[in-house]
């Protein structure tokens, strides 16, 4: 890939807060920050993650995309002091949470909500009971209780559900009475630890819905984790990709994958339109140029260019004859995101002449390999 | 059955019932906090302190290997320094007490351990203090489990109530012993078996019966 795709980046670091035009802290922010399990016992020591330095910005949809093992899980309970660091600082809002004892961290930890893969409703509670139980536990009254519930089921679209017990619920239903119980003592931060992966495919469209919704209308920043790209390309603002243990690549979603520089990201992408090569092109495609070889070119169309006619003006301006052998056109963070494996008949100079020409408008191009 | 045979049975099926229900109320009240301390003291766990866990593990054991008659004997002399005596049914409590904690704790420790640890991270997450995730996570999600405990315990001193009766407990199973094998009366001793079993039965199914309304996890969609 020959484009900055990064250039945002610095600017994620310090972001406005929506409407008051002032510079304000990230909600959470991650200073070189490394985890080892196992660290003066006997037995071997694990890295989990190494030197990680993350921003989550105030207001955003902030996903950490890695594998399974990556060290997602480890990153998220550091937020909430679940697991504690065993170097470098997680500024929660301005306050160093690494630092804090069990009394200080649990006053944090009521203003962060957190919802869960297996959901971890109590069995014995009600939906109402179950969304009620953080209030009880913060030591507040009955009445306020009823108060605060009531308009928490009808959020999550399920106030006729307030007596049932969570066996007698659907999947997508509890994971809507999870996120009803983690907005109950109205926090700033929602943690999401892979929410809709023990879903299916309509479901976890409506939980990221209603997650896009929570963020949007009560302007709660969402830090989420998952291995799903299909949730990071739906909701995310931004993203980090993790591997390893270590932060490999973040920024704003649509340029992290659309510029996908690391090899990790492009793995996770390879189930994207337009990132696998047809088999019969892999096959038959050599790395030199030979005379009369056709170029498999693959051409990104990104946001606004992605429905221009570049393809057709490459025939009509310069007289060079295109072929689409693969490809598709997605969105990724609200925006058009194309790439299309084309064919090009044409010689050096050429094909020099149609990448600049793309380059003009905007398009990246990669040369693939060259087919007889 | 004369009246007098008549009068004596209900007399011992209340000391049995004393009996029980005396040292299961005690038991309970030592071998429920005590469970719950076993289940959650390991290391890394709610309240870590792995070397009383341990110690109190190793307690829990040697009381529950060591035959119930045994464990009669061998604590006379504190059975004398409590109930003031070594005989009779009050002191029958004492054994059957001590047998009951280790008992109870070890059952109330695995019901708890059966709880989701998810739920346990679920309530540190909301701020909860370990104590209120004893009491609003682990016990309440444990009541069937602790319900079904708790049935066992008593079906269980209902029997080592029956054996103190040797040692002149007093009781449905001295009866047995007195006037059912040593005076030959096999009808009086056939009466007694009839009430035990009548006795576990009905404590049996009013356990599965409160279980099962704990219980919310099966409930159809």
């Amino acid at each position: 890939m020959n484009m900055a795709v990064m250039h945002s980046r610095a600017q994620s670091q310090i972001e406005p807060q929506p409407g008051t035009g002032v510079p304000t802290t990230p909600m959470v922010e991650f200073q070189n920050v490394s985890k080892r399990f196992g660290a003066g016992g006997t037995g071997t020591e694990v890295v989990a993650l190494e030197a990680v330095n993350l921003i989550v910005p105030r207001g955003s949809v902030t996903g950490i995309i890695g594998r399974s093992g990556a060290g997602k899980s480890t990153l998220i309970r550091l937020v909430n002091g679940l697991e504690k660091p065993t170097s470098g600082h997680v500024l929660v809002d301005g306050t160093d949470v690494a630092v804090l004892d069990e009394k200080n961290l649990r006053s944090v930890r009521r203003s962060i909500g957190m919802i869960f893969q297996h959901f971890n409703l109590l069995s014995s509670r009600t939906a109402f009971d179950n969304i009620a139980l953080p209030l009880e536990i913060a030591g507040i009254d009955k009445q306020t209780i009823e108060k605060r519930v009531t308009p928490l089921l009808d959020l999550v679209g399920l106030s006729d559900k307030r007596n049932r017990y969570p066996s007698e619920l659907s999947g997508g239903q509890k994971q809507r009475i999870g996120i009803a119980r983690a907005l109950a003592t109205e926090p700033k931060l929602l943690l999401s630890d892979e929410a809709t992966s023990a879903l299916d495919p309509e479901t976890t469209r409506s939980i990221l819905a209603l997650l896009q919704k929570i963020n949007r209308e009560l302007g709660l920043t969402v830090l989420l984790i998952t291995h799903e790209m299909e949730v990071i390309k739906t909701i995310a603002h931004h993203v980090a990709v993790i591997d390893g243990g270590r932060i490999v690549e973040q920024g704003p979603t649509f340029d992290v994958f659309t510029g996908h520089k690391h090899e990790t990201t492009q793995a996770l992408l390879s189930g994207l339109a337009g990132m696998h090569l047809p088999e019969f092109l892999m096959s038959r495609m050599t790395d030199v140029a030979a005379p009369g070889s056709r170029v498999i070119l693959r051409v990104v169309f990104k946001g606004e260019n992605a429905t221009e006619p570049m393809l057709a003006r490459l025939g009509s301006d310069l007289g060079i004859e295109v072929n689409i052998m693969a490809g598709a056109v997605d969105e990724i963070a609200g925006r058009p995101f194309g790439m299309l494996v084309v064919s090009l008949l044409a010689d050096g100079d050429q094909l020099k002449r149609a990448r600049d020409f793309l380059a003009d408008h905007g398009l990246s191009s990669e040369v693939l390999g060259y087919v007889r | 059955m004369s009246a007098d045979i008549f009068s004596l049975l209900l007399k011992a099926t209340g000391q049995t019932l004393y009996m029980v229900a005396v040292a299961g109320l005690i038991g309970s009240l030592f071998g429920i906090p005590l469970g719950v301390f076993l289940a959650t003291s390991g290391r890394g766990e709610l309240f870590p302190a792995p070397t009383a866990n341990r110690v109190l593990g190793l307690i829990v054991n040697a009381a529950r290997s060591t035959p119930f008659i045994i464990l009669v004997v061998a604590i006379i002399p504190f059975t004398r320094a409590i109930a003031g005596t070594s005989i009779g049914t009050t002191a029958a409590i004492v054994p059957l007490t001590i047998a009951t904690i280790p008992f109870i704790a070890r059952l109330v420790e695995t019901a708890i351990r059966e709880v989701d640890p998810g739920l346990t991270e679920a309530a540190r997450a909301m701020g909860a203090s370990p104590m209120q995730i004893v009491f609003k996570v682990l016990l309440a999600e444990a009541r069937p489990g602790i319900a079904s405990a708790l049935t066992l315990t008593i079906v269980s001193l209902i029997g080592y109530a029956a054996m103190v009766g040797a040692i002149g407990g007093g009781g449905l199973g001295d009866l047995g012993i007195r006037y059912g094998y040593q005076r030959f009366m096999p009808d009086v001793m056939a009466i007694v078996v009839v009430v035990l079993i009548v006795l576990v039965q009905l404590v049996q199914s009013a356990g599965d019966r409160l279980a099962r309304q704990f219980d919310k996890r099966n409930r159809p969609k």
